[in-house]
């Protein structure tokens, strides 16, 4: 037991673990940030500016004030689902960093079952805004919560359904391997990424992430003329935060989900000396998240947003049958050749 | 350390179970079914039984799970209200049906054939499930479509007694 | 690999400690002076009226149903997927009866209006 405490692959993987979990909360805090400047200048402002340099130090003011700011609790609430509440959203929002592939040699742990691993964790995040909007006991939130959990399992179940089709053409369910089969290039110019193979699949999974991170244009959830705040309509200082986090890190989650599925996770050119070599598969893959990021800011700063039976409607009339569809037809293809 | 992981997982799931009877509210008792079909799932991992180990998360405790959840709260009974009149009869009902429940168990578990244990060599991974699956077990996967075809009628037919 | 899985308790441990302390020291750490006023429900300045907790529609209870459903099916989708090379034409077979009978269900809910939300 102690000789494994002191080995070097467990002093490897503790590394790997704390600079993940690291880097993870690192980019989540200045989600928030790029988020603001991005909209702002949508909006023609210059967004966040007085604290330090283009207002690079906004989140950690940010998060120092959510510390010290009064930790309310209804009195009509369910002390302890209201308190269990963002803790039971925020657990599994993070737990699914731990099958990622950040770069070759950068992941946590490579399941056999990683996809399914992520889908089963992201599934049980619906609990914690279901609880939340429950255990408040006032209207808003109770609305904003049904509203909410009844739209997520509705995308979940499209989200699902999209990714089959790309799991008939890698045959495995292990993240590591679902890039590794991705390297290479058609002709010697296109990149062997399933987005040119799964063009459908793509976009399904592509509308249903952000329906499910409940993003406008579906946020529903959170509709602030009709809804306030929706579920997190009574919660403030840091159990807010952590709802806040939740969302930011599912956004994460699922952009880099579809960069695994669609767009060949870290592949990309290596070049260079060895350091750069080692570093540059990380780089191409936050780069390929930080597109999906972009355009997700883009759209909430664009879009209206849905009515809410359009968008139930658009899920189990359109998504659906457009998945099993895509899958069937898939399946004919790839059985013939 | 394996020891250590299974009596952790076995005690969290008897321990929610047990709280699953005895807690008087009925969002309580879900939750607690939550964490023991959860800890089932951890038992599954250490079974080797990594596929099963996912998938009871994603059908049990995200699924039905969530459905339960909805019908609580789609009904709001108030805390006071917990219908324990319109059960009494059942009481009576239950404690036979408990012990002709436990009877069975022992039977079944009497008839075992008793086998040394073995460490599982392989994983439970999806690839050998897949390959039994879709051909020594095609039968009862076939099967699954038509009970799930009912269960779709049925699900309708409750909701919408009107149409 | 049982192997595989020790990281993402460690991870499971770590993360679930976050937001332990994030409660606990936003709890010590921030002030505290309640009135009656500030731990109302929230309903935009109004006082308060009625209970929240009203029952809801059953379109809700029909969602989480049929999501069910389909989720059994979807996970049946994953490991055939996985070995579908291996099954070739004689898997396409399987799984096409498989989704026409989930299909003649689909379309049965349609038809009786379950997946419309205006009634």
């Amino acid at each position: 037991m102690i000789e494994y405490l002191i080995s070097p692959e467990f002093l490897l993987m503790m590394a790997k673990i704390v600079g993940i979990f690291g880097g993870v909360m690192g980019s989540l805090a200045y989600l928030t940030w790029l988020e603001r400047k991005v909209m702002a200048r949508v909006q023609m402002r210059p967004g966040p500016t007085r604290v330090g340099p283009f207002g690079l130090l906004q989140p950690i003011a940010d998060g120092l004030k959510f510390l010290f700011k009064e930790d309310i609790i209804p009195t009509q609430a369910n002390k302890f689902l209201f308190i269990l509440a963002p803790i039971v959203a925020l657990i599994p929002a993070l737990l699914s960093f731990s099958v990622i592939p950040f770069g070759p040699r950068l992941q946590v742990a490579d399941l056999s079952v990683g996809l399914l691993f992520i889908f089963a964790i992201t599934s049980l995040g619906v609990y914690g805004i279901v609880l939340g909007g429950w255990a408040s006991n006032s209207k808003y939130p109770l609305m904003g919560a049904m509203r909410s959990s009844a739209q997520m399992i509705s995308y979940e179940l499209s989200l699902t359904l999209s990714v089959v089709g790309v799991l008939m053409i890698a045959n495995t369910l292990s993240l590591g391997e679902l890039v590794t089969a991705q390297q290479g290039t058609w002709f010697g110019f296109i990149p062997r990424w399933n987005i040119f193979l799964q063009p459908v699949a793509f976009v399904i999974y592509v509308v249903s992430a952000i329906a499910e991170t409940n993003r406008l244009p579906f946020d529903l959830a959170e509709s602030e003329q009709e809804l306030v705040g929706g579920w997190h309509t009574e919660y403030s200082s840091m159990k807010f935060a952590m709802f806040m986090l939740a969302e930011y890190a599912n956004m994460l989650t699922v952009s880099a989900l579809a960069t695994i599925l669609f767009l060949g996770g870290w592949t990309g050119p290596a070049f260079g000396p060895d350091w750069l070599r080692m570093v540059l598969p990380t780089i191409w893959f936050v780069g390929k998240i930080s597109v999906f990021i972009f355009f997700y800011v883009l759209l909430r700063s664009t879009l209206p947003r849905f009515r809410y039976d359009q968008l139930m409607k658009f899920s189990w009339k359109v998504l659906l049958p457009l998945a099993l569809a895509n899958i069937l037809i898939t399946s004919l293809i790839v059985a013939i050749s | 350390m394996i020891e250590i992981l299974f009596f952790f997982f076995a005690a969290l799931a008897v321990g929610a179970a047990i709280n699953v009877l005895v807690q008087k509210h009925v969002l309580y008792s879900a939750l607690s079914l939550i964490v023991l079909l959860s800890s089932m799932s951890g038992l599954f991992i250490l079974l080797r039984a990594d596929f099963l180990a996912v998938i009871q998360v994603i059908v049990y405790a995200g699924a039905i799970m969530v459905l339960f959840v909805f019908v609580i709260m789609l009904l709001n009974l108030p805390e006071d209200e917990d219908g324990a009149d319109r059960l009494r009869w059942l009481k009576f009902l239950g404690i036979p049906l408990g012990l002709f429940f436990l009877f069975l168990t022992v039977i079944t578990l009497w008839n075992v054939e008793r086998q040394d244990i073995v460490e599982a060599q392989m994983a439970g991974t999806p690839e050998l499930i897949g390959r039994s699956l879709f051909t020594d077990y095609l039968l009862p996967f076939e099967a699954t479509s038509l009970l799930i075809l009912i269960a779709l009628m049925g699900a309708v037919v409750f909701a919408k007694k009107d149409l | 690999m049982l192997q595989d899985w020790a990281p993402v308790l460690v991870f499971l441990i770590l993360v679930t400690g976050f937001a332990v302390v994030s409660v606990v020291m936003s709890y010590v750490m921030g002030v505290k002076k309640p009135n009656s006023r500030k731990l109302a429900p929230y309903e935009c300045g109004m006082q308060p009226t009625g209970t929240a907790r009203e029952r809801f529609s059953v379109k809700f209870y029909l969602v989480a149903m049929l999501f069910l459903l389909f989720d059994i099916e979807a996970v049946f989708l994953f490991p055939w997927a996985v070995v579908y090379r291996d099954l070739r034409i004689f898997g396409f077979l399987e799984m096409l009866l498989f989704i026409a009978a989930i299909l003649a269900g689909y379309i049965y809910v349609w038809k009786k209006g379950a997946l419309e939300w205006e009634r």
